[in-house]
């Protein structure tokens, strides 16, 4: 080796270790921060699982949108899917074992993933969007009309997950729930820290930018996004499974036109084409509707608004991304 | 010698306008071919003709003896013909190792992988560092591209061409927007270029075309009407009309 090839060598080395270092950094905030939520807030677990749920709902539309530059308006359905594909499992087939209930709703995301995308990717901008809310509302409607599989609007009740690895019940006040949530979105969240960084996650931010760039070089953009969708809705879907072995029911809102809109609202507000942009809308979109709908249950709606607004206006890289860029603005000026 | 590369009575128009009118060229291994006309001719669209980025109303396109006439783009990038683009087509936010990485990697059908990291592939790494070298690329190799010089941006554009092993490179204006004083490095580039490359170059700067062609293609309003050796480019009247004609209308930067 030439001395500039060990010079390449060195520091792709440190930029490695500096990517691997933010990544057990990141797992420890998202450990610690469940340790805070699990000890500020005992007696309202459902509510921190929820969010994670939902948070894996906002990491997956962050796939698609933030790294690949896709338009949706409808990405509950791979959220949706999976919750029912995960009740369906229990109440009509008896597979009770919450592990294998979310490998259920994990290939039920998958599933709509592939169908979204293709229906979605056909189109773009405008368009797009179109289609996009056009399919929530036939998932939506289809739910509802197929009632005795899916309970229709009542919604799938009777879900009676077995004990976690045959140890830990699912108990009355969320615990088990809840550390079952955290460990799996510690999980997806390491393993999508890596595929954004891989080869595919470069061949989509490089769709994103310039499809004719990517076609130049051989590569296809619909296989390619195609392939992100289906990824996209594994992790929605494992959202969407958690979700219904923690509340134990399915409602048809978890394929609602709302909940894709929020999502979209949440990644925005944290900041789109980043992991911790996803979380980081999660939390803060959840905790402010929940403490916000309490003190003021009529016009809490209002303030999530304006909030918006202002991150909008004032912040367009969303929380995450405008305190990032503050923080590499910093450090270069330190040099 | 075979062609490698070969076009036949290619016609494309656009609203009633033969934009390529009834072109038909051959290419060998090793050629290097400068196609040159005035503004307007229809240069870059014969290049988007060929490459499949545009449909042609009739005509046929071979590479290696295969009609490909019917092969989507990507697949013609896959059989080895492969083009730059007149105004670059880069990543803002990549930094040139990840551009040609990105390259490498797609060359090798290992782009979609889910995990791994090129920078952690010695191979690629070793690639990557050896075309990015030798295109002079090296101190910017880690910056992202919206930082780096146009100049140098150019050069990037044909680094990324090569990295995928082309059998025929179409290159279009590959130092249009250069400073004088970098065109230097991409004339050094093309000079390096695989011995065994088909290239054909589209070119305004007739310096430049004269030190790099042994053939030179003159298209003037879709059709070609000067194939042959540099030496007779400008002493052929029908070259003369038309250089002089699109002068007359387009000013002096044709
Ligand atoms: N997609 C299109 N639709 C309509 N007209 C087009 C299209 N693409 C090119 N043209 C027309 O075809 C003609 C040739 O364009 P082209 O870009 O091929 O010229 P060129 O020889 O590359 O010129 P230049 O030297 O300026 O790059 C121009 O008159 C242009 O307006
Ligand atoms: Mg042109």
């Amino acid at each position: 080796m030439t001395m500039a090839t060990v010079n390449d060598t060195l520091a792709a080395a440190r930029g490695n270790r500096r990517k691997l270092g933010r990544d057990l950094a990141g797992l420890s905030v998202i450990l610690a921060l469940a340790v805070v939520g699990y000890l500020l807030f005992p007696d309202n677990l459902a509510l921190l699982t929820r969010m994670t749920a939902i948070a894996l709902l906002v990491l997956s539309l962050d796939l698609v949108t933030g790294y690949c530059g896709v338009a949706t308006l409808g990405h509950a359905a791979l959220f949706g899917t999976g919750a029912y594909a995960a009740g369906i499992a229990a109440v009509h087939f008896g597979i009770t074992d919450p592990l294998l209930m979310l490998a259920c709703g994990i290939f039920g995301g998958i599933v709509a993933g592939l169908l979204c995308g293709m229906v979605i990717l056909r189109a773009h901008g405008l368009p797009q969007l179109v289609l996009s809310i056009a399919l929530i509302h036939l998932f939506h409607e289809f739910s509802n009309k197929a009632s005795s599989w899916t309970g229709g609007s009542d919604g799938l009740a009777g879900i009676a997950p077995d004990p976690l690895i045959g140890l830990f019940a699912f108990d009355l006040w969320g615990r088990t729930a809840y550390v079952f949530g955290i460990v799996l979105l510690a999980v997806v969240f390491t393993l999508l820290r890596l595929v954004v960084r891989s080869p595919f996650g470069m061949l989509c931010r490089g769709i994103k930018e310039d499809p004719i760039r990517i076609r130049a070089m051989g590569a296809s953009p619909k296989v390619t996004l195609v392939k992100m969708y289906m990824i996209s809705g594994a992790v929605a879907g494992a959202g969407g499974a958690l979700n219904a072995i923690s509340t134990q029911v399915v409602g048809l809102d978890s394929l609602s036109f709302t909940l894709s809109a929020e999502s979209l609202v949440m990644l925005v507000l944290g900041g789109t084409g980043s992991l911790f942009g996803a979380l980081t809308g999660t939390i803060v979109f959840m905790f402010f509707e929940d403490i916000v709908s309490a003190a003021n249950p009529f016009h809490w709606l209002t303030m999530v608004g304006a909030l918006l607004i202002a991150v909008v206006l004032f912040a367009p890289k969303g929380l995450y991304g405008t305190i990032a860029a503050a923080a590499i603005r910093w450090r270069e000026a330190r040099r | 010698m075979s062609a490698i590369f070969e076009v036949r009575n290619l016609k494309r128009s656009f609203g009633g306008l033969a934009v390529t009118n009834d072109v038909s060229l051959a290419m060998a291994p090793g050629d290097r071919v400068a196609l040159i006309g005035p503004n307007g001719a229809g240069k870059t669209t014969f290049i988007n003709l060929v490459t499949g980025n545009l449909k042609p109303d009739s005509g046929k396109v071979r590479i290696g003896g295969e009609d490909i006439t019917r092969v989507k783009a990507i697949g013609r990038v896959r059989r080895g013909l492969v083009r730059s683009f007149q105004v670059t087509r880069l990543f803002q936010d990549m930094t040139p190792a990840e551009h040609v990485a990105l390259a490498v990697l797609q060359r090798d059908g290992r782009a979609g992988r889910l995990f791994g990291n090129y920078l952690a592939m010695p191979e690629v790494m070793a690639e990557v560092g050896d075309l990015i070298g030798k295109l002079g690329l090296r101190d910017q190799m880690h910056r992202h591209v919206r930082e780096i010089a146009y100049g140098q941006q150019r050069l990037l554009e044909i680094a990324v061409a090569l990295a995928l092993k082309p059998r025929v490179l179409l290159l279009d204006e590959p130092a249009a927007g250069v400073p004088q004083s970098d065109t230097g490095r991409i004339e050094q580039a093309l000079a390096d270029l695989p011995p065994n490359l088909a290239v054909l170059m589209i070119e305004h700067d007739m310096d430049l075309v004269f030190r790099f062609a042994k053939r030179v293609i003159v298209l003037a309003a879709g059709t070609i009407i000067f194939d042959g050796s540099p030496s007779d480019v400008t002493k052929d009247p029908r070259v003369r009309e038309a250089y002089l004609g699109s002068y007359a209308n387009a000013g002096h930067d044709a």
